[in-house]
């Protein structure tokens, strides 16, 4: 129903060419998404050569993170990009033809980082094309997803031998690289199965890795998470949510924010959406991650999207980020869903309880103004950052965190 | 009150899944579990009040249609209100399908001379958007040929859009007996309270019954789909056994307030002028409770 995420992402990529141009000193810059002309009209089919500009990797993987969806063919990859960024309703995945170029897409996710999704064409083998320059592509990735198809048994081994063999070359090109695997598709199977499945292809993937590896220490130094998702319910969501988490350097500090605003206001739970792709960036702590919760919330953020783009007017989209607009949503169990939109992207969803928001509202309004004055202090910090090091093109040691300590003395206490 | 309507049409063509979603809280996705219907399928469903629906989800397969023609002819076409044909938009056997569609209509008006007909095209997603209307008007154009002199309103739907619901609202709205009262109470509320549109929607199928529009809007499709966006909120939050009382949305540009109104239905209002807080058109909307509640129970 709406296709705002279109238009960012095309705004989105051609500051992407402006500032790499700035890192970069030499070395051709193809840009090539999906949607817009790149800057010289130019197309081929090879990667960005970045790759002599160590330094310059390392830094720009900081802001731009890459994340790289790989798999078989027919896993799902260019699916999942499409339903998570692209607002893709999950049944019209059917209609999509097979990825046959590798695809960059810049997403303007959030106000944070703006990601790099590579969705990889199944039917290439990455290491061994030759127009694929596959070492630039993995040294300047923060995450490699790898997909597999859950419902398709035959092709376990192949997925996994893939999958190992992606671990070892990914690793020594980069051993900063997260690798996470989506077990996909899962929608069709009952719970007990989709526990089966998660363990065989944990238990083959780990021996498999064993096998391959003669000192048996790179296990303990991989970074390898599973997940069990489809498109077809929330779990995709939560687990790209996840993935995003470790590539925002400020995720532990957002997190301490939220459980500051939770502590104080009385909230059962507190979320800080990306509105266009219902990711979540940060959640409080106070109790582990309730599916259920966030799956209302996300429920939530779809119908407050889809009514506002019927009745806004034609020159204004999404939703407003001033101190007076919210969305409220009360449920028939005593809670109450509150929202506010923190800045462009990024919106605070709150559970909370009926009594509690009534008598508060007044003092949780206020702690919520100054809950947005730090998010846009660490936002303000993060640029500062980016910038010097672009200009520079130096690493830069010191760590810009906000004295959120300063946020936490003003919040009005506890009631 | 009771109102009977006939459901109908050839074995397919998506009339159970239909009323799976309007009044079962079905999901899309959710009506590929349902298999065939076997003769007739009666139900009764509670609406606005003093209104039942009793409808009759007639099976389609050939050997059932032959005997709605002939030996259930009485008990199936007497006393209706709403006869509700159902054609396939992708169906091959166009010869038959009308020959039924015919005999369909040649038994409503022997048994239930005024009662309302509607025609839908269903599956209209199974062909390329750009093609949609122009074939819609073909079939359209056939349809009204056929059912001459009868007076017959068609439209295209689908269960993966609100095309299903702008069809069964528009249904739904002739059957319900006091329509010219209730939109005319609507129009006072929305004078006095300065509201832009209010629409007044049914509780558990969420399909609009009365509307009152004081600002023209472009989008002529928007009550639809906003019955889609509200229904699929409140089918997700049944997952979790639990359901909405009332959402608020406020910005710089308008005002949202869907809340409870009266037992049976629940109201949209959306005021666009910034000095009215959400706070007093609440406080309006809980005053004029009780003058639609009154009304509702008079019908």
């Amino acid at each position: 129903m709406s296709k705002m995420m279109s238009s960012s992402v095309i705004d989105q990529t051609s500051s992407l060419s402006i500032s790499s141009q700035n890192i970069l000193s030499n070395g051709t810059i193809v840009d090539f998404s999906v949607g817009s002309m790149p800057a010289n009209y130019g197309y081929d089919e090879s990667f960005s050569k970045e790759d002599d500009e160590e330094d310059s990797n390392e830094e720009s993987s900081q802001f731009k993170p890459r994340i790289l969806i790989m798999g078989l063919r027919k896993s799902g990859k260019t699916s999942i990009k499409n339903v998570v960024f692209h607002k893709m309703e999950p049944n019209e995945t059917l209609l999509l033809d097979p990825t046959t170029k590798t695809n960059l897409e810049d997403i303007s996710c959030c106000s944070f980082i703006t990601f790099q999704v590579y969705d990889c064409s199944g039917q290439i083998d990455l290491f061994n094309d030759p127009t694929c320059d596959y070492i630039a592509l993995l040294k300047g990735c923060g995450s490699l997803i790898f997909v597999i198809d859950a419902q398709d048994e035959d092709q376990y081994t192949d997925a996994i031998s893939c999958l190992t063999q992606t671990i070892f070359k990914g690793y020594n090109i980069n051993r900063g690289i997260k690798f996470e695997v989506f077990i996909h598709k899962v929608d069709g199977f009952p719970d007990e199965k989709k526990m089966d499945i998660y363990n065989e292809i944990q238990q083959r993937a780990n021996e498999m890795l064993i096998q391959q590896d003669a000192t048996e220490s790179l296990i303990q130094k991989i970074y390898l998470n599973y997940h069990l998702t489809s498109i077809y319910d929330h779990s995709i969501f939560e687990a790209f949510s996840k993935v995003v988490h470790k590539l925002i350097p400020q995720h532990r500090q957002l997190e301490r924010l939220l459980d500051f605003l939770c502590n104080s206001c009385g909230l059962e739970r507190a979320f800080l959406f990306d509105v266009a792709s219902k990711i979540f960036i940060a959640s409080d702590c106070i109790s582990p991650l309730d599916t259920q919760l966030y799956e209302l919330c996300c429920d939530k953020i779809d119908l407050v999207l889809d009514i506002s783009n019927i009745y806004a007017p034609k020159d204004v989209e999404g939703i407003s980020a001033d101190d007076s607009s919210y969305t409220c949503v009360k449920l028939n169990n005593e809670l109450y869903l509150y929202m506010k939109q923190v800045d462009k992207f990024l919106a605070f969803v709150c559970v909370i309880r009926d009594e509690i928001f009534v008598e508060n509202r007044g003092i949780m309004d206020y702690n919520l103004t100054l809950f947005k004055d730090s998010i846009k202090d660490i936002l303000s910090a993060q640029k500062t950052v980016s910038q010097d090091q672009s200009v520079n093109n130096q690493n830069n040691t010191n760590s810009s965190e906000p004295d959120t300590s300063n946020m936490a003395n003003n919040i009005l206490g506890n009631f | 009150m009771r109102k009977k309507i006939l459901l109908i049409g050839k074995s397919g063509s998506g009339k159970t899944s239909m009323r799976a979603i309007i009044f079962a809280n079905y999901t899309s996705r959710d009506t590929n579990r349902l298999g065939a219907t076997i003769e007739v399928n009666q139900a009764y469903f509670k609406f606005l009040g003093n209104l039942i629906l009793n409808l009759w989800d007639c099976g389609g397969q050939d050997h059932f249609m032959e005997n709605y023609f002939s030996s259930q002819r009485d008990t199936i076409f007497k006393n209706v209100e709403v006869l509700i044909y159902v054609f396939d938009v992708y169906s091959f056997e166009t010869e038959k399908d009308i020959f039924y569609y015919q005999r369909s209509l040649e038994s409503l008006v022997t048994h239930s001379p005024n009662a309302k007909i509607f025609v839908l095209v269903n599956k209209m997603d199974l062909i390329p958007e750009y093609e949609r209307d122009k074939k819609f008007e073909k079939h359209k154009a056939e349809i009204l040929e056929y059912s001459k002199p009868v007076q017959i309103k068609c439209f295209q739907t689908s269960i993966w859009d609100e095309t299903l619901y702008r069809a069964w609202s528009s249904i739904v709205q002739d059957i319900v007996l006091n329509s010219s009262l209730l939109a005319n109470s609507l129009n006072e509320f929305s004078n006095v309270i300065e509201a832009d549109e209010i629409l007044l929607f049914e509780r558990t199928t969420f399909l609009v019954v009365s509307q009152s529009l004081r600002k023209e809007h472009s989008d002529l499709k928007r009550f639809e789909k906003i019955s889609s966006i509200i229904k699929q909120f409140k089918v997700n939050c049944n997952r979790f056994d639990t359901t909405f009382q009332s959402i608020e949305i406020k910005n710089d540009n308008f005002t949202i307030i869907i809340d409870n109104f009266t037992p049976n239905t629940y109201i949209m209002v959306i005021v666009s002028d910034p000095n009215i807080t959400p706070a007093l058109t609440i406080h309006n909307i809980k005053y004029a409770q009780k003058h639609f509640q009154l009304l509702e129970s008079q019908t």
